[in-house]
């Protein structure tokens, strides 16, 4: 459905010249959903707008549902469904006449445009509010209209960009429905950036891990994890211990860090397979004569996998949320 | 398979439903120009030499002078619209379709200009109680030339928006700054010729003087005037720039 080859994009501000997407290779599958994962900055939206054809590519091409994003822009789009990080629709408009208006640009006729508007109406939960300005609509109905003006011309490939930003958790799961439930009728092949770090882990196929611009892991989220971040076991003992509590877990794992909590120290480290090593490793500490006062298991999530790649928290970086 | 007529029929609905939906934007919008008409005229009625008037009433001098003043400033704030849809992101929506980009900006204008012919309409039937002699082919004609001159203001002032998309305040800065010189030194209002020789010989270089000699020219009943020619070529240059530049903007409003 996507194939990119060395797809870069540089941007000149103030005579500075910045490379915000730096040859990228990358191929997406029919009916796959893939997360863009990164901190601010690190070319998700710029890729994403590259692909969308918004932005055109300084080097490199990109065929995306069978068309040259270079070539032929306006096929490109006929055949995609994109949702934006801002409000797709029109503050003042009624949310009927948004939709109508959207099946025109892609062509329909007002019969066929008012058929597959009472379709994504109903699907998307939105009876009723057909003659609402969007200006009165709550967040989630908002969202899910952007998502009903994605789907009009009843796309294969859907973009999504940072669908869920600022939506509380409920909106979020019932918008992850109505996603869910797309895939499962139509087998839609779906792309996504996300700031939730929870939402790439728990609903996409495929993470895309980029930063600087350049993709630096594409694999799946749990296999991202198991591979890169492994288990994190922390171990609280007294501060006079400390030494000796880091000089154990350096023996099993790796990234060993110490963090003082008053009289105590907190060590922790990274294994593989740590809910296995634990037990081990908590009698090797009381070999050493080390007190463990409280003792941690936590299995990792995409933040670390981050973390271990580029020695970098997301969270930290973006300021992202669960 | 869409077209550019489809695309931009599309834009013009879907700007139009906007206008439809509203009754007071409409019922204001035809009051306006009444307003003008009532306010202006009795005020400006003394002031034109007679001579320009050929012996007709002043109507047939004010009432173009007023059209082409609703749709300069019709136009010319059109890119106000296009600003807030792109600080919302509904803008981007409209770039992710496959509609043409010349589209957007013909349709985006031409919605400017609809009303234009409902408020015309409605001020010439006013005025011939008042002295007005109404010649409706030269009307038409005369609506036809400001409809695409209008077209091309629309595409500037949407590419004025796009340039100014990250300093709102810049849009309103350039038009007010060019939308008075442009409306005095046209002859609008006031008849340049009582004005000093400089004014007049810069009005020479307003493509909107000669639209506005045209107009009067064809509401007073005659295709015979020289100012016609001139206004046609100004109202297709302004068209065909202002959709050049519009276009590229377009194309370059997402970086």
């Amino acid at each position: 459905m996507i194939h990119t080859e060395k797809l870069a994009r540089r941007f000149v501000a103030k005579k500075k010249v910045v490379e915000a997407v730096k040859g990228i290779d990358i191929d997406v599958a029919s009916g796959e959903l893939v997360a863009f994962l990164g901190p601010n900055g690190a070319g998700k939206s710029t890729t994403l707008r590259m692909l969308t054809t918004l932005l055109p590519p300084t080097s490199g091409t990109a065929i995306v549902a069978g068309r040259s994003i270079v070539t032929d822009p306006a096929g490109v789009r006929a055949r995609l469904g994109y949702v934006g990080q801002g409000s797709s629709a029109g503050y003042s408009f009624r949310l009927l006449d948004e939709l109508m208006a959207q099946g025109r640009f892609y062509g329909l006729n007002s019969s066929d445009a008012l058929a597959r508007t009472r379709q994504l109406v109903t699907s998307l939960d939105l009876t009723g509010l057909e003659l609402r300005r969007v200006s009165t609509l709550s967040g989630g109905q908002k969202r899910r209209l952007d998502i009903a003006l994605g789907l009009m011309n009843e796309p294969d490939l859907l973009f999504l960009d940072e669908p869920s930003t600022g939506m509380d958790p409920h909106n979020r799961a019932n918008l992850w429905e109505h996603i869910s439930r797309l895939r499962a009728e139509r087998n839609t092949t779906i792309v996504l950036t996300t700031h939730y770090l929870e939402e790439a882990d728990a609903q996409s196929e495929r993470v895309l891990v980029i930063d600087n611009g350049m993709i630096i892991a594409d694999d799946t989220a749990t296999h991202l994890k198991a591979t890169l971040a492994g288990d994190r076991i922390s171990v609280t003992v007294p501060s006079h211990s400390g030494g000796r509590a880091a000089g154990v877990l350096g023996e099993l794992g790796d990234q060993v860090s110490t963090q003082p909590l008053g009289a105590e120290m907190q060590v922790s480290a990274r294994f593989d397979q740590g809910s296995r090593l634990l037990p081990g490793l908590l009698h090797r500490l009381r070999e050493e004569g080390v007190e463990v006062r409280g003792a941690d298991l936590r299995l990792p999530t995409l933040d670390d996998v981050f973390l271990s790649l580029t020695g970098r928290s997301l969270r930290e970086e973006s300021g992202v949320s669960a | 398979m869409t077209t550019l007529v489809s695309d931009t029929r599309a834009v013009f609905l879907r700007e139009m439903s906007l206008v439809l939906r509203d009754p007071f934007s409409i019922i204001f919008s035809l009051v306006q120009p009444l307003v003008f008409l009532g306010l202006f005229g009795p005020l400006l009625a003394g002031s034109v030499d007679p001579a320009v008037l050929h012996g007709q009433s002043p109507l047939q001098w004010f009432l173009p002078g007023v059209i082409v003043m609703i749709c300069l400033f019709g136009t010319s704030t059109a890119g106000a619209n296009l600003l807030f849809e792109i600080s919302l992101g509904s803008y981007e929506r409209v770039l992710a379709s496959p509609i043409r980009r010349s589209s957007i900006l013909i349709g985006r204008s031409l919605k400017e200009l609809a009303p234009l012919v409902v408020q015309a309409a409605l001020i010439t039937v006013v005025a011939i109680p008042f002295g007005y002699t109404l010649y409706p082919v030269h009307v038409l004609a005369g609506l036809l030339l400001l409809g695409v001159f209008g077209v091309g203001m629309g595409a500037f002032s949407n590419s004025l928006a796009i340039a100014a998309r990250k300093k709102e305040w810049m849009f309103w800065a350039v038009q007010q700054s060019l939308l008075f010189p442009l409306l005095i030194l046209s002859g609008m209002m006031l008849p340049l010729q009582a004005g000093p020789e400089w004014m007049q010989m810069v009005a020479r270089f307003n493509p909107l003087t000669y639209i506005v000699d045209a107009e009067r020219a064809l509401f007073s009943g005659t295709f015979a005037d020289p100012s016609i020619a001139w206004a046609v070529l100004a109202a297709v240059l302004t068209c065909a720039v202002g959709l050049w530049v519009g276009i590229g903007q377009v194309r370059r409003s997402t970086t």
